[in-house]
């Protein structure tokens, strides 16, 4: 009997020690995986900084009364910080790499969980896409989303034909070979990522003028695809049911190419909507934009002088039509841009030091990839 | 599915929770079949009929003949008056020649849907090759997954109860579970009704021991696959792929590559196999026992895929050498040819057919055949060289070295590696080539300079490999010299063995190769 | 049993076949002579063994052995 219960004591320790151990394991392996999944997922921070824009905008504090959608013919051609300083509009740009028209669709339906602004404006180039395009593209706009179902949806809608959801669930799995090239910047960035943009526009100092563009190819077919009409339809759709004004544009830029045709298309759905669109091709004149000076790659994306241009034009336009807030007036709101504000002029004058130390950019853009 | 794709592990895992939280212990089996039977539902709902018909074959098979055994003994007991000294042996003779033709019929159909499905094209092909003028074509035959596993391992079954050595199982569902445990469909092992059936269909409790055990043991066979053998597997395509560029010294970097790939992947298959079925409460045999340790080629295939080499023993090699035909013909090569000789004679005619199964089982391909002939002539010469090492070892007083043995064992790898080069290059005329350039033209200069990092291995990869095989390396050294796998050690230090496991499942997800990986120009700043 | 024990010393001088019980777990016999014994002991002692008695069991000792040719004798 006394044998028993020491036996049985025995056992129940063991039992319980190797519980502990179970459960331990298991916390130090989902903790190892998740600490390991921060560190080697791509960190944006250098060179190509486009996918950390999506996840800054959840940093951003004050409220946005206009939202910018698109690719990067918004994320470099619009000066958030002008439009604030010139006529006091709160916004912010939620562009990133070749943005697809589904993509900028979920990316307002996410926006409305934290916020409704009173404009959403919509660059029209992606529509031209009726299908997915590339992972890294996908990756730098789904990655920094936060999840909802409008995250779902929008890797489902994006996936190209070799990607699958469970890497999107845990990029670990799609990362992970990234092991024997991990940089100082992967370690020093697990937990916090630098500021790239303000209130995501990239900002970028140099000057490329502007050259000849190949002659546009002709197409075999014209038709702006339905799937992406489709998305700009629900688009519409959850604008109105927000009591939120869309408003459509052509960036200003010339590459790639906008055919006509597409402009037509475009002018139809918003005649036939009664919203306005506005092609800013036309209207470079107007706004003094001087693509000698105000491109940074050869007439692709405007530069910094060039980002002020289109926004002091563009803000023009806003404030005309719709009922913004002059937030200048706002003193917590104010404060808050204070910040930002602060942020673009040291880059301004960082990325001014380097061009005037070595004619180039080095810590930034193509010079910067690791 | 394969055990490294991501349905596979969903699959176990769901089986294993539904295994012990929700089946009763008795039901458990029956869990398995149906697991068994989804396994080969999901891989092609076809096989399931090819698998059912070869267990039906056997079960059949197994009935009728153990009734019918039973049936001619009892009779023989309760007439035994009838009977003389003669008549009982006639009696015994007529009972184990009709058991032979049910056993013929049997292996007939089981080993004629193995034949037909796996082998018609190479058949043809062959008869093409050597036939000339207009080629017959292929015939689309679908080969159902494991159908070799299953096939031999319901052989077996069907021989044994032939043999009288196991008793036949009776419920059918019992006996489809056996062919088509899942598990051993992928590379085996392959078991034997007698040892099989002693766990298969017990009720079986949750044991944490067990489970532990064989969980280590999947997350070891996942590391040595996924880390090792399969970033090893793209070099060596490159490396066999331009044979012209890559020869000489490269050839003696495939087959240790090769050595690391093969074994790291087959032995990882088998550890996962066996992990699984431990996990599930079912014993399954051994099927390596450190190969790469053997001093002799006869030693190393002692070792290597174990299963399948006891099952060529049993079923073909001692039926054969020790049939009353082979009997008189090595008699009668004794009194002909002398005694060394004479003795020889049978043991070479049995070890030529075992090895030519083993080839032309290995594959359907000419390249397996001839690599099953060089292991036969192998074999046979290093059996020939037997003494004559002896007689060197006593004069030169050699044997008790221990350095000797090392030798013995380095020997014995390079020899196997280089016979596993036929598994590598497209045809067994190129094989013999590279392998002559490794002593033409080895020029190890040229594996430096850049050469090393061509083929698909980063300098990160390189130290990965080194370090990895390294452990696997000195795992094997501790099996080695205590005689047991390290689990056990682990064990009684039970957070030593839970850190392993982590360290385990977390080296492997993050250094396997697996998925597309990550290349990062791919993602580089392109004008978007 | 003492014919026995000859043709096994014929195989291997160095082994005590009186006393080894291992002789199939230690891999002292391999399948080879296995099958050289089973032709010796048909010579001998005139007893086909067939084979499903190729069995570890029947094999570990000298003893098992001849357990096994006694048996098939009498059969």
């Amino acid at each position: 009997m006394h044998k028993l219960t020491k036996n049985g004591k025995k056992l129940t320790r063991s039992t319980i020690l190797r519980c502990l151990c179970v459960a331990g394991s298991v916390i130090l392996t989902l903790a190892a995986l998740w600490y390991l999944q921060r560190l080697l997922m791509p960190k944006y921070q250098k060179g190509v900084v486009e996918g950390s824009m999506i996840e800054e905008y959840y940093l951003s504090e004050e409220p946005h009364e206009v939202i910018f959608l698109g690719d990067c013919e918004v994320y470099e051609n619009i000066s958030t910080v002008t439009l604030f300083e010139e006529y006091g509009i709160s916004s912010y740009i939620r562009g990133s790499a070749q943005q697809l028209t589904w993509q900028s669709y979920y990316l307002l339906e996410d926006t409305l969980r934290y916020e409704t602004p009173k404009v959403v404006v919509f660059n029209v180039l992606a529509l031209k896409y009726g299908e997915p395009q590339s992972e890294s593209y996908n990756r730098m706009t789904l990655d920094g989303m936060r999840w909802s179902s409008s995250k779902i949806a929008s890797i489902e809608a994006s996936m190209t034909e070799d990607e699958h959801m469970i890497d999107y669930v845990f990029p670990f799995l799609r990362y992970h070979s990234r092991w024997s090239e991990l940089t100082a910047t992967d370690f020093e960035h697990v937990f916090s990522k630098d500021r790239v943009t303000t209130n995501g526009y990239y900002m970028r100092a140099d000057v490329l003028p502007e050259g000849a563009f190949p002659d546009p190819m002709p197409l075999a077919d014209y038709t702006l695809p339905d799937t992406s009409m489709e998305y700009l339809e629900m688009m519409y759709e959850l604008c109105e049911e927000n009591d939120i004004e869309l408003v459509l544009i052509k960036a200003p830029t010339l590459y790639p190419y906008w055919y006509e045709q597409w402009d037509d298309q475009v002018d139809e759905f918003a005649d036939a909507h009664g919203i306005p669109y506005i092609n800013y091709i036309y209207l470079r004149d107007a706004m003094g934009l001087d693509m000698s000076e105000d491109t940074y790659d050869a007439g692709l994306h405007l530069n910094l002088s060039g980002a002020e241009k289109f926004a002091s034009y563009i803000g023009q336009y806003l404030i005309n039509n719709y009922d913004l807030t002059d937030f200048r007036q706002y003193a917590d709101v104010a404060g808050e841009w204070e910040d930002d504000i602060l942020f673009y002029d040291s880059l301004r004058q960082a990325q001014e030091a380097e061009l005037s130390e070595y004619g180039e950019l080095r810590s930034w853009g193509a010079n910067a990839i690791e | 599915m394969l055990f490294t794709s991501l349905k596979f592990i969903v699959f176990i895992t769901i089986l294993v929770i539904v295994y012990y939280a929700f089946t009763p212990a008795k039901e458990r089996w029956g869990l398995l079949l149906m697991a068994s039977l989804a396994f080969y539902f999901f891989a092609d709902p076809r096989f399931l009929i090819f698998i059912f018909v070869t267990a039906l074959v056997a079960y059949v098979h197994a009935i009728v003949t153990e009734d019918y055994q039973a049936k001619r003994k009892a009779y023989l007991k309760q007439n035994k008056e009838l009977f003389d000294g003669d008549g009982k042996k006639k009696y015994k003779k007529t009972t184990a020649n009709v058991t032979r033709l049910l056993l013929v019929l049997s292996l007939l159909i089981n080993l004629g849907i193995l034949a037909a499905t796996k082998y018609t094209n190479f058949v043809i092909d062959t008869v093409n090759s050597i036939r000339g003028g207009e080629p017959l074509s292929f015939v689309n035959v679908i080969i159902p997954m494991g159908i070799s596993f299953y096939t031999f391992q319901t052989v077996s079954y069907s021989i044994d109860i032939s043999r009288g050595t196991v008793k036949a199982e009776r419920n059918l569902l019992k006996l489809l579970l056996f062919v088509s445990f899942f598990p051993q469909l992928v590379q085996g092992p392959i078991s034997r009704f007698g040892d099989l059936s002693q766990t298969l269909y017990t009720p079986k409790q949750f044991e944490f021991k067990n489970v532990s055990y064989g969980f280590i043991r999947i997350l070891w066979g996942y590391f040595k696959k996924l880390v090792i053998a399969d970033r090893l597997l793209p070099a060596i395509k490159i490396l066999t792929g331009s044979p012209d560029e890559y020869n000489g010294a490269f050839v003696f970097i495939v087959m240790m590559f090769y050595a690391a790939q093969l074994y790291c992947d087959f032995t990882g298959g088998i550890d996962i196999t066996i992990g699984i079925a431990q996990v599930l409460g079912v014993t399954v045999k051994e099927n390596f026992d450190l190969p790469y340790f053997s001093k002799n080629i006869k030693e190393y295939w002692n070792r290597w895929h174990i299963t399948m080499g006891t099952w060529f023993t049993d079923y073909i090699f001692y039926p054969l050498s020790v049939s009353p035909k082979m009997l008189k013909l090595s008699k009668w090569s004794r009194e002909h040819l002398g005694n060394a000789v004479g003795k020889r004679v049978t043991v070479y005619i049995s070890c030529f057919a075992v090895w030519l199964a083993t080839g032309i089982w290995h594959g359907a391909a000419w390249h397996f055949v001839v690599w099953g002939l060089m292991n036969f002539v192998v074999i046979m010469a290093s059996q020939e060289l037997e003494p004559l090492y002896a007689k060197f070892h006593a004069k030169f007083n050699l044997k008790p070295h221990k350095g000797y043995a090392v030798f013995e064992i380095i020997r014995t790898f390079l020899l196997m590696s280089s016979l596993k080069l036929f598994d590598c290059y497209a045809n067994v005329g190129l094989t013999f080539k590279m392998f002559g350039s490794m002593f033409t033209t080895f020029n190890a200069g040229k594996l430096f300079g850049g050469a090393l990092a061509d083929i698909g291995l980063s300098s990160g990869d390189y130290i990965l490999l080194a370090g990895s095989i390294t452990v696997v390396f000195l795992v094997s050294l501790y099996k080695k010299f205590k005689g047991t796998d390290i689990r056990g050690f682990l064990y009684d230090r039970f957070p030593l063995f839970a850190l392993s496991a982590v360290i385990l499942l977390i080296a492997t997800l993050v250094f396997g190769a697996y998925g597309a990986g990550y290349d990062a120009s791919q993602f580089i700043y392109n004008q978007f | 049993m003492e014919e026995l024990i000859e043709i096994l010393q014929d195989l291997h001088s160095d082994v005590d076949f009186e006393n080894c019980k291992t002789l199939i777990d230690d891999k002292i016999l391999d399948s080879f002579d296995i099958v050289s014994i089973v032709s010796e002991v048909n010579d001998r002692f005139d007893v086909q063994i067939p084979a499903k008695e190729l069995v570890p069991e029947n094999f570990n000792s000298a003893q098992a052995l001849w357990d096994l040719i006694t048996r098939l004798e009498e059969d």
